[in-house]
């Protein structure tokens, strides 16, 4: 379980997120949206412990992030698993390396296995055969599915998804859609999707939370938000043009 | 104007502090990673760099050197009929001071601006953070294979530079100044001794170093944007050069 307690980030005078308080259950899929700059990212980044925050806890299994130094971090990052907005795959290693990456590092798995385990995830993310590949060759689709096959290469419990559809088109959007929702199925983990997508959050999240200037405006399940009157969250949904017909 | 002044001053002694801090600091924190874990592959891979990378300008600035050494101290010396001199005196020139700081400055050029590029892009791409997300310390997988492959691979390139540089100065005393081979070793063997080339290595050592870490630690500190990778790689190679040079009048005087 995550739970976010009064937490708040500022840079400097700043203030970028303002006291969230927020749950986030086992096995739950959680769609975080808002527009651009309201904050959901430096969320997101808070949760993973990439950043500290100004005040405030982030619980994972009872451990407060916010006070962990980073070999702490590092060792509670091993339950985690990260798809990032432009996939941050290491360009100087084949795709076979980069879903491997997280096994050769922590695991005194042989070369074997470990090869078993990247064949196995390729193929779970639909990108068979291609370990020897640089990521340079790969489209912006395929790159987000080796991201994500190199999150759950480690066996993760919580994913978090940073702008999983941003850049694709509608019908690799609705792939890597359908990809969260079966690896959340098959794993059972908990997952926590940043997107300004209002579709993709429909499709894939169990509950939807709204960050908006930096503060939690909603949180509710999908069919309950979309009937939130909230005039900020009308606001951002017909912006979107989808308040009516997306159907999870 | 005067109050200005001072407030310039001032800001500007800050962020030299900031920046001796911030560098001790990624040194400190390297250091710790050692007995972590130390990828041999990755610091064998980074040697092979360095050295593929280097060696051809290494050569090239090592025997134009000790070339025109010669000919400048031949030129004088011969006048005062002291061209048995000539050898030890590039010889020493060359193991104390020379080699290490110019393979140091082409090592700087070369590799260090080649390690912040690197890095930069990392971080700028998010592979940093990506990095951290699968619990592997950036400074014990970027930095500790470079420093240590830079402080094995410059004490190397030196030696060899040491040797190369001798070479093109023998080549000008042999074929310019007209002094003979004999006369120009046996110079060598008189006035130089083990001291001279292991100071050198001592100070190739620390200037490799000072190469790895100034360029991680510019890579790792990369504002967004090309811009700001092109602006990180230029800092990062005036920096190591500055602090080479600074470093070596302070080395010197502690080692001879």
């Amino acid at each position: 379980m995550i739970k976010l307690e009064n937490l708040c980030k500022s840079y400097n005078d700043k203030v970028v997120l303002n006291n969230i308080n927020l749950e986030i259950a086992d096995g739950e899929t959680l769609a975080i949206i808002g527009g651009s700059g309201s904050g959901k990212s430096t969320l997101l980044r808070l949760m993973v412990g990439l950043i500290k925050p100004t005040s405030g806890h982030i619980w994972l299994e009872g451990k407060d992030l916010a006070v962990m130094n980073e070999k702490e971090l590092d060792e509670i990052r091993l339950h985690m698993g990260m798809v990032f907005q432009y996939s941050a795959l290491f360009d100087s290693m084949t795709v076979g390396d980069n879903v491997a990456f997280g096994l050769r590092e922590h695991t005194d798995y042989s070369e074997k296995e470990i090869s078993a385990i990247v064949k196995e995830k390729l193929e779970v993310v639909g990108l068979p055969g291609t370990e020897a590949m640089m990521p340079d060759e790969l489209s912006g689709g395929m790159k987000k599915r080796v991201s994500l096959a190199r999150a759950i290469a480690f066996g993760p419990e919580i994913i978090f998804y940073d702008e999983p559809s941003s850049g694709l088109d509608p019908i690799m959007t609705d792939k890597i859609d359908d990809l969260i929702i079966s690896t959340q199925k098959r794993l059972g983990v908990t997952s926590v999707v940043v997107t300004h997508d209002m579709a993709s959050a429909v499709k894939t999240a169990d509950r939807i939370a709204m960050v908006h200037e930096g503060e939690l405006i909603a949180v509710d399940t999908v069919d309950n938000f979309r009937r939130i009157n909230e005039p900020r969250v009308r606001a951002f949904l017909r912006e979107l043009y989808i308040d009516e017909g997306v159907q999870k | 104007m005067f109050v200005r002044l001072l407030e310039f001053i001032g800001a500007s002694v800050l962020e030299l502090l900031y920046f001796v801090g911030d560098v001790t600091l990624l040194f400190i924190e390297a250091i710790k990673q050692l007995p972590v874990k130390i990828r041999f592959r990755h610091v064998l891979n980074q040697m092979s760099h360095l050295g593929v990378d280097t060696l051809p300008i290494v050569s090239l600035t090592m025997t134009f050197t000790g070339m025109v050494m010669t000919l400048q101290i031949a030129h004088e010396f011969i006048k005062m009929g002291a061209e048995s001199t000539v050898g030890g005196i590039l010889a020493i020139a060359i193991g104390r001071e020379l080699g290490p700081v110019l393979v140091g400055v082409v090592a700087a050029g070369r590799v260090g601006s080649a390690m912040t590029a690197e890095i930069s892009t990392m971080k700028v791409t998010e592979q940093i953070d990506a990095l951290r997300v699968m619990g592997t310390n950036p400074t014990g997988y970027l930095v500790v294979p470079r420093m240590l492959a830079c402080m094995m691979m410059v004490p190397i390139l030196t030696v060899y530079g040491d040797m190369i540089g001798v070479l093109g100065g023998w080549l000008v005393a042999k074929y310019y100044s007209g002094i003979s081979t004999y006369v120009f070793i046996n110079s060598i063997s008189t006035y130089t001794d083990l001291n001279d080339m292991t100071g050198g290595l001592i100070k190739a050592v620390v200037f490799g170093g000072v190469i790895a870490i100034l360029g991680c630690y510019y890579g790792m500190k990369a504002p967004e944007g090309a811009e700001g990778v092109g602006k990180a790689t230029t800092k990062s190679v005036v920096s190591a050069i500055v602090v080479i040079f600074m470093v070596n009048v302070l080395l010197s005087m502690i080692i001879y």
